[in-house]
């Protein structure tokens, strides 16, 4: 193929918008669900699961509404939702800077770096207490814990995506007198991406999983509470309801971060990529 | 322009044992010249183009370029390495950029304009590397190299990886581009046809450590027929050298 026909193809493929494949038809993720939906009614039905143990998805969907009519629903979740945003965005912002820095430079990594992997080993629920003490039972400590649970995977997978950057492209760099800001910033992060958008979703599930230790802590609002609440008054579908929530949260947010993140990658030309273009 | 003396070349691989890859070099290139390396794998002529771009450092002798010592890359040395080395995640245009960052926006953008129409590719601006074939990516690494308008121009094999038709054709282009912009060219090559058509003198290396075994001047016109008789005298001067016949 010649040069005249390549830049052809490549124009006719941006005119009708064929660079970027085709997106996954999305109704095969709710399958799994449907069936365990179905097996969890049917059981409920039959009485294997008793009601004070396991209430039906229909007492759960019924519980939902009463909660939401209730006026109270909405807040909880506003708040709970805030609370992992507002730790999302400070682990994240922290890791990134840090990961960059530690990956970049040997010396900082020298420095940092073994203090890190030794915070990484203590238990999230391990920090409450010094938070409390430091922050108070309020907002403070409920996002610096959950900045604590996001900062690890996001700091751990871009420095991972640093350090394996192709040595051949950090060359390209050096010889063109990139200065480090630029290296950084056109070259290494980069490069990371694809790393650093995993520890972008395991972070932010972490996010999800902190949220609640946070919540169970001290609080008067939010989902965790609500699960709190449910246990304290003997209502297992208060607490499965919140569990839902939980799901349906998490997934979301993971498939907003999945949709940026496939912008941000769509250069990659990878077996994943692939799969996407031709459907299979 | 160029002067290599005494350059000697060691490599500790770990367990203390010391493995050396040239072996006292001298070599001079002057301004505008364009000479090429050849010999056989592992005689050091990556190892010594790599030292002359600044990426590695010598372990004995010493380099100047322009009365200079070479201490590390520099910007009036552009380099070309065996593949194209792009950047996936960046278009053609905003490869060539990464070049150019210490101009303005405007000047980067009409710098790259002009490169990329010398290279045959302005209209692949917005391409992303994995768009291009082999051929037309080493035509966006040649045009990121000549985008600083380098003194000194390294080509580390930088055709080696394409078919033979697309190889004639580039190095026609480079031709072209030596003629039009004179950088002092330093080619490596496997290629004894690459080495003839492009260079004006042959160094021919040998060895392991690798050493200078001979130098062949190349007096023939520009542009450089292959079947001509004194290209294939040359040629075969070449292979004696190399002790490949």
């Amino acid at each position: 193929m010649n040069d005249g026909d390549r830049a052809g193809i490549l124009r006719a493929m941006r005119r009708n918008g064929l660079t970027g494949g085709k997106r996954p038809p999305q109704w095969r993720g709710l399958v799994l669900p449907a069936l365990l939906l179905l097996v969890w009614q049917t059981l409920c039905a039959s009485e294997v699961f008793t009601p004070d143990v396991m209430p039906s998805p229909v007492a759960v969907a019924t519980e939902l509404l009463r909660l939401w009519t209730k006026g109270r629903l909405f807040g909880d979740i506003v708040v709970t939702v805030e609370r992992v945003a507002l730790g999302f965005l400070l682990g994240t912002a922290v890791a990134t800077v840090v990961g960059a820095a530690v990956g970049y430079s040997r010396r900082a990594g020298e420095y940092l770096d073994p203090t890190l992997q030794a915070l990484k080993a203590v238990p999230s629920l391990a920090w409450v207490p010094l938070f409390i003490l430091w922050f108070g039972i309020f907002e403070v400590s409920k996002v610096a814990l959950i900045a604590v649970g996001v900062f690890f995977p996001v700091y751990l997978n871009l420095l991972a995506g640093i350090r394996s950057t192709d040595r051949k492209l950090v060359e390209v760099g050096r010889v063109n007198a990139l200065g480090s800001f630029d290296l950084v910033k056109r070259i290494l992060v980069p490069a990371a991406l694809p790393n650093y958008v995993t520890g972008l979703r395991a972070g932010l599930a972490l996010g999800w999983m902190f949220v609640i230790a946070a919540e169970l802590m001290g609080a008067s609002k939010g989902l965790g509470f609500l699960m709190l609440d449910g246990q304290m008054t003997g209502r297992p579908a208060t607490i499965v309801a919140a569990l839902i929530l939980f799901a349906i949260a998490g997934k979301v947010s993971d498939a907003l971060l999945v949709a940026a993140g496939r912008r941000a990658l769509a250069w990659q030309d990878d077996f994943a990529s692939a799969q996407a273009k031709t459907g299979a | 322009m160029l002067q290599i003396s005494g350059l000697t070349k060691r490599y500790d691989d770990g367990a203390g044992l010391r493995h050396s890859a040239l072996d006292r070099i001298d070599l001079a290139v002057g301004e505008h010249e364009a000479v090429a390396l050849v010999g056989t794998s592992g005689c050091g002529k990556t190892t010594l183009l790599r030292i002359v771009s600044g990426l590695e450092q010598a372990s004995d002798g010493w380099l100047t370029l322009r009365g200079d010592p070479v201490t590390g890359p520099r910007r009036d040395v552009g380099v070309v390495f065996q593949e194209p080395r792009l950047m996936p995640w960046l278009t053609v245009r905003e490869n060539v950029r990464l070049a150019l960052l210490d101009l303005a926006r405007a000047a980067q953008d009409t710098a790259i304009i002009d490169l990329l129409q010398d290279v045959g590719l302005v209209d692949f601006a917005e391409a992303l590397p994995r768009q291009l074939s082999g051929g037309m990516a080493q035509r966006v690494a040649i045009a990121r190299a000549l985008a600083r308008k380098p003194s000194v121009l390294l080509l580390d094999e930088p055709l080696s990886a394409l078919d033979s038709f697309t190889r004639v054709k580039l190095q026609d282009h480079l031709n072209t581009l030596w003629k039009k912009s004179r950088f002092t060219l330093i080619l490596v090559t496997h290629d004894i046809d690459e080495a003839i058509v492009l260079s004006d003198r042959i160094i021919v290396m040998r060895g392991q450590p690798g050493r200078i075994y001979r130098e062949l001047s190349v007096d023939l016109t520009r542009p450089r027929r292959r079947t001509a008789p004194e290209f294939q005298t040359i040629k075969e001067e070449v292979i004696r050298a190399l002790d490949l016949s």
